[in-house]
């Protein structure tokens, strides 16, 4: 796989729910269409959170991953 | 997702405020329009001057419940109104105050934190609430 490039980035390690979500949602608007935003999170119900919050906001969830206790996403705007 | 939130907050504790700002910021991270009605014990936490207190816990959280809520702040967790306030920058969330609540109290518009956007009375509140879910905290 190809190395994603990353236009932005949020650091929600240590917030607890919803700032993850609240932090991703003001990063993504200041975005262009199509850039990638990665998001590190350790609020356990980031997975299910980041999931449900692309499904219902067209941005695509490109990966979803867990290491140790932190949780990494990296979203598509748009 | 296009139906408003509707939140009827009536008590003033500060556990019941912060579970009502995480709906509240969770719906506008979704682009989901949320109205915020302050009644009774939650308008009084508004007021300009009480907003940053302690407003208390429900009587359920006990000892144990008081530590684990403190523990959380102390980790970095935003208090409620702060919660609010980024829900706010985000998305549609508009936030009244009860205007019987305002009587009872013997509140002023000048009297409450600038997070709160006007008052009105149950009448305007439904009608805003469209077919929207009311949830009351």
């Amino acid at each position: 796989m190809a190395t994603l490039e990353i236009a932005q980035r949020v650091d929600a390690r240590g917030l607890s729910c919803p700032m993850p979500i609240v932090r991703t949602a003001q990063a993504i608007r200041t975005m262009a269409s199509g850039d990638l935003l990665e998001v590190t999170a350790t609020d356990p119900g980031s997975v299910k959170d980041f999931a449900a919050w692309a499904r219902s906001t067209g941005n695509e969830l490109v990966e979803s991953g867990a290491e140790g206790g932190l949780f990494r996403f990296v979203l598509r705007r748009k | 997702m296009d139906e408003p939130l509707n939140l009827v907050l009536f008590s003033g504790t500060d556990d019941k405020l912060q579970a009502a700002a995480v709906l509240t910021a969770g719906a506008a991270a979704l682009g989901r329009p949320v109205n915020v009605f302050l009644q009774y014990w939650a308008l009084d936490a508004f007021r300009a001057d009480r907003i940053a207190g302690d407003h208390g816990l429900a009587p359920e959280a006990g000892p144990a419940g008081r530590a684990a809520v403190l523990a959380l702040a102390a980790a970095g967790q935003a208090p409620w109104a702060e919660t609010l306030r980024q829900a706010k920058e985000l998305g549609s969330v508009d936030i009244e105050a009860c205007s019987l609540s305002m009587d009872l109290l013997g509140l002023e518009a000048a009297d409450l934190d600038p997070l709160v956007d006007g008052v009105e009375g149950v009448t305007a509140f439904y009608l805003n609430a469209g077919n929207g879910q009311i949830v009351f905290i």
